[in-house]
Parts: structure tokens; C-alpha cells; sequence
């Protein structure tokens, strides 16, 4: 088993107006995988997600890097549900950004981040603003800026839930494939069961608040996954499983 | 808006304009008034055209006036905002009294700074007190407005306050700031024009609120409406450049800045 990038022991979150948003959760997030947290609204998915990016802390249990890899700004990218673009900077001010507030001249990350806008297949919008560019293209940015900083762990909380299906059946497919190919370990958040078997290597499904993991499920289809596998019949199957594992862990609650 | 439209938005208010101003004409020719009680517009112009050297220098004080306390009201606003922003303790010390230097109506103000005050100072202080307030409230909101995930965002890549200042919160507050200049420079002019009223009656300076007192008291009446009209085109002037700046400033993003096609 490879090792663990970051790991949560016993980790619980009560908000200050006492809402428990997750209790005794543990789980680990190994090198090199991607891991999808599924579970309904508000079962502090996107709770579990902000603590591993230090912009909350837990109220109980630890939060710990076995490789010491987060202690820098930039080993951690995150993409939000919404782009959270800056409307005032153009597509390639808004990618530099991670770059920039490292004190970095703009020239100095020119290269880079044009190369980080060519991965998400922006590389004739740099210019652009994002106003101008549709809901689609404004999430490809968003996933440009968390990769400019080429990090260790990419963490996204609900990003395509916004989108149309045809543009977030293509984002998947893109993103499958970029994650594949940097070989960056992500932390998808997510409220569809569809989504979370075609895109992950293995599935935490999640009970409602507070929530804790409920079932540990490994999706063993081949990676990276042709557009085919969305109608095969193993990817059915596996559906079926993950989603009577989500059936039985709102029945537990 | 279809072309026609366009065309009515722009053409409407100047028929109405030459209407009005006809009409005056046409009383004050028909029923002989004399131009101590109402001067016709044609007289007006003339006046304008022949009393310029005196209203022109008078226009420019009152102008260097306005700027000058818009200029102050800009800086003194978006600073004492962004202090406001750095420190909740200065801003609860000193936001109250920035809300009753607004609500202290300046004309009443007025007459006590001509008295602790050399008199360009204080018309200057006048001008300043009005405009600022707009500026120092819109940042303040617009310094609050900003994203909380683009907030998270600058946490997690490590910025300094500084650059949270700088990269994120001026920027979002940006076009609150604009709109904020846009009511200051109105006020501007109105604080610089009760002030010189307010001196004018002591019987010093050269604004063109003064020339209205003074032309007031030898009932120079066309002058009265001459200086009047330059007012009044100050104002829209100051209005049009700020909002030619505010839109050349946000176009590129700003929704508020934005003309959509269809």
C-alpha cells in the first residue's frame, strides 16, 4: 500500500452555533489516488475538505501530513464549487495569482502559467476575462490556478455541480486525464453517485451530519477511464453498489 | 435600446430644453419685465458672454475649490476605510464621529470655520466634510464585499495582509469607490458653494457663489442667472468626467460597466 499524503484521525467539527458538522472521522488519503468523499448536503463533505486545507481547524483529533508535504503555500490547490475567479484580472492574471502572492515577478511566471492554462485547453484565452468566458471555461481557469503551483494534493468541493451535463461529463473526462498524467493525488467532493464511480479509484461514502465514513469502496476499473465506460455494464454495476452503500449509510444515521 | 430610442433619450430633453427657454423669452419680450425681476435667457447669454473675464477666474476658484476637496475626500476616505478595514478597534473609536461630521448640516458649519479658519482653508474644509463621507462609506462597504472563497483562496496560497489589501480587497471594493467619487463630486461643489455664500456675506472672496451673493445685493439679476448656469455646468461636467472614468476603469469587468449584445 503506498503511503498516506495526509490523514485524518478521530477528527470532529462543531461549529460555533453548535452544529456538529462531522465526529470521529478518519480516514487517509494515499499517494498518487484519487478519492472521492460522497454523502448528501450537508454531511460536512466540503466540512473535512477545508480542514485538510488548514482554512479550518478540527475541534477534536488531528489533521496530520505523514510526508510533511503541506507546510507550504501552494503544496495544497483547491478548487471551489464556484470558479471564485477575480473579475478584475484577465484568465492568465487570475492563473498567475498562487504564483504572484509567492512574490513572484510576472514575467518569471509567464511560462508557467501558460503551460497551466495549455493543460486545461485555454491556451488562446489568456487575455480573456471572465466574464466573457462561459461556466465551463471559467471552472477550466479555476483548475488552471490549482495546478499552476504544480501541487501535491488537489482538493475540489462539488466543482462541476453548477454545470450542464454535457460540459461536466467533457470536464471529467479532461480532468481524469490531467490528474492522471501529473499524477496529482485529488480529493473530490461530491453528491453524485455517477460522478464519483467514473471518476475515482476509490469511494468514502459518507453518513449525514455528523458525518463520519461509512463504507470504504475500491473502484477497480482500469485508469484512466475511456468516455465507453459511462455506458459498460461494470460501471452499472458498480453504481448499484456505491449507491445502496449511500442508501445504508442515511439509513444508519 | 433600439436606435430610435437612443435618439429620444438625447433629443426629448434638449426639445424640451428649447421649448422652456422660448418660452421665457416670449413672456418676458410680451409682457415687458424688466430684467431686475426676470431677465430673458437672451440677456443672460450676453451677460455670460460680456461679464466672462470676472466669471471665468470666479468659475476656475470654485472649481480648484471642488477638485481640491474631492481630491482630499478621496484620499481621506479610502484611507480612513482602509484603516477602518485594518483595525475593528480605530474603526468603532472613530466611525461615530465620521457619521455626525455627515449628518451636521455644513451650512451651519460654515460660519464657525470662517472664523478659526483663513477663508480659502475653510471653504476647502466645507468642500471636504461633504464629499467625504460618500467615499469613506461606499469603500467601507465595498472593502467588506468581498468574496469569502476568493478570502480562502488568498489564506491558502499564504498571503500577506498587505497583499490581501492590495491584490484583493481594493480591487473588489473598486467599484464602490467609483460610485462613492461619483456622489462626492456633486457634494463637493455644493460644500465649496455654501461656503463661499457663507464668506460672501462677510465680504471676502471670489468663488462663483460669491459673485451670486455679491450680484445679489446690487440686483445684478442677469449676472445672478449667468453665474448660476456655470454652476450648474460644473456640476454635470464633474458628473460626466466621473462617470467617464468610473466606466473606463471597470468596462473591462464590472457588470455595472458592461453593454450586452442582444
Amino acid at each position: 500500500m503506498t503511503q498516506a499524503i495526509v490523514t485524518l484521525s478521530g477528527v470532529g467539527k462543531v461549529f460555533a452555533n453548535g452544529t456538529r458538522a462531522l465526529d470521529k472521522l478518519d480516514l487517509a488519503v494515499r499517494e498518487g489516488e484519487f478519492l472521492t468523499l460522497l454523502g448528501p448536503s450537508g454531511c460536512g463533505k466540503s466540512t473535512a475538505l477545508r480542514l485538510i486545507a488548514s482554512l479550518s481547524e478540527p475541534t477534536a483529533g488531528t489533521v496530520a501530513w505523514p510526508g510533511g508535504r503541506s507546510t507550504e503555500p501552494g503544496q495544497v490547490g483547491f478548487v471551489f464549487q464556484e470558479p471564485t475567479l477575480m473579475p478584475w484580472a484577465s484568465v492568465a492574471g487570475n492563473v498567475a495569482l498562487p504564483l504572484r502572492l509567492k512574490g513572484l515577478a510576472p514575467a518569471a511566471v509567464a511560462g508557467r502559467v501558460a503551460a497551466a492554462l495549455d493543460q486545461v485547453g485555454l491556451a488562446g484565452f489568456a487575455g480573456a476575462y471572465p466574464r466573457e468566458l462561459s461556466g465551463g471555461m471559467r471552472m477550466r481557469v479555476s483548475i488552471a490556478r490549482a495546478l499552476v503551483t504544480d501541487p501535491a494534493l488537489l482538493l475540489m468541493d462539488e466543482p462541476f455541480a453548477a454545470l450542464d451535463e454535457i460540459t461536466r461529463f467533457r470536464l471529467n473526462n479532461d480532468l481524469m486525464a490531467l490528474a492522471h498524467r501529473l499524477g496529482t493525488t485529488v480529493v473530490f467532493v461530491t453528491h453524485s453517485v455517477f460522478e464519483s464511480v467514473f471518476l475515482s479509484r476509490r469511494i468514502l461514502v459518507m453518513t449525514p451530519r455528523p458525518g463520519r465514513v461509512f463504507a470504504d469502496i475500491a473502484i477497480d476499473a482500469p485508469y484512466p477511464r475511456p468516455e465507453g465506460f459511462r455506458t459498460s455494464v461494470a460501471y452499472a454495476e458498480h453504481c448499484r453498489r456505491v449507491s445502496e452503500a449511500l442508501t445504508a449509510a442515511m439509513e444508519a444515521a | 435600446m433600439t436606435p430610435r430610442e437612443h435618439v429620444a433619450r438625447v433629443a426629448l430633453p434638449l426639445v424640451a430644453l428649447a421649448l422652456g427657454v422660448a418660452l421665457w423669452q416670449h413672456a418676458v419680450v410680451a409682457y415687458a419685465v424688466p430684467p431686475y425681476v426676470l431677465p430673458s435667457p437672451a440677456l443672460v447669454a450676453r451677460t455670460l458672454v460680456a461679464d466672462w473675464p470676472i466669471l471665468r477666474d470666479s468659475l476656475l476658484v470654485t472649481l480648484a475649490t471642488t477638485f481640491e476637496g474631492l481630491a482630499l475626500a478621496f484620499v481621506g476616505g479610502v484611507g480612513l476605510a482602509v484603516l477602518f478595514n485594518l483595525s475593528r478597534l480605530v474603526e468603532y473609536a472613530f466611525y461615530p464621529y465620521a457619521v455626525i461630521l455627515q449628518v451636521t448640516p455644513v451650512v451651519a458649519v460654515a460660519p464657525l470655520l470662517l472664523i478659526y479658519l483663513p477663508q480659502p482653508l475653510a471653504v476647502l474644509a466645507c468642500a471636504w466634510i461633504v464629499a467625504f463621507f460618500p467615499v469613506l462609506a461606499n469603500t467601507t462597504l465595498g472593502l467588506n464585499s468581498v468574496d469569502h472563497n476568493l478570502r480562502d483562496l488568498f489564506r491558502l496560497y499564504g498571503a500577506t495582509r498587505a497583499q490581501m489589501l492590495l491584490r484583493l480587497k481594493l480591487p473588489a471594493a473598486l467599484p464602490y469607490i467609483l460610485e462613492g467619487l461619483k456622489i462626492a463630486g456633486g457634494l463637493s461643489l455644493i460644500g465649496a458653494v455654501v461656503a463661499e455664500i457663507s464668506a460672501g456675506s462677510a465680504g471676502a472672496g471670489s468663488g462663483l457663489a460669491y459673485r451670486i451673493a455679491e450680484s445679489g445685493y446690487r440686483l445684478n439679476i442677469p449676472r445672478m442667472f449667468a453665474a448660476l448656469l456655470l454652476l450648474s455646468l460644473a456640476g454635470i461636467a464633474i458628473f460626466f468626467a466621473l462617470s467617464l472614468v468610473a466606466h473606463l476603469a471597470l468596462r473591462r469587468w464590472h457588470e455595472s460597466a458592461v453593454t450586452r449584445d442582444g
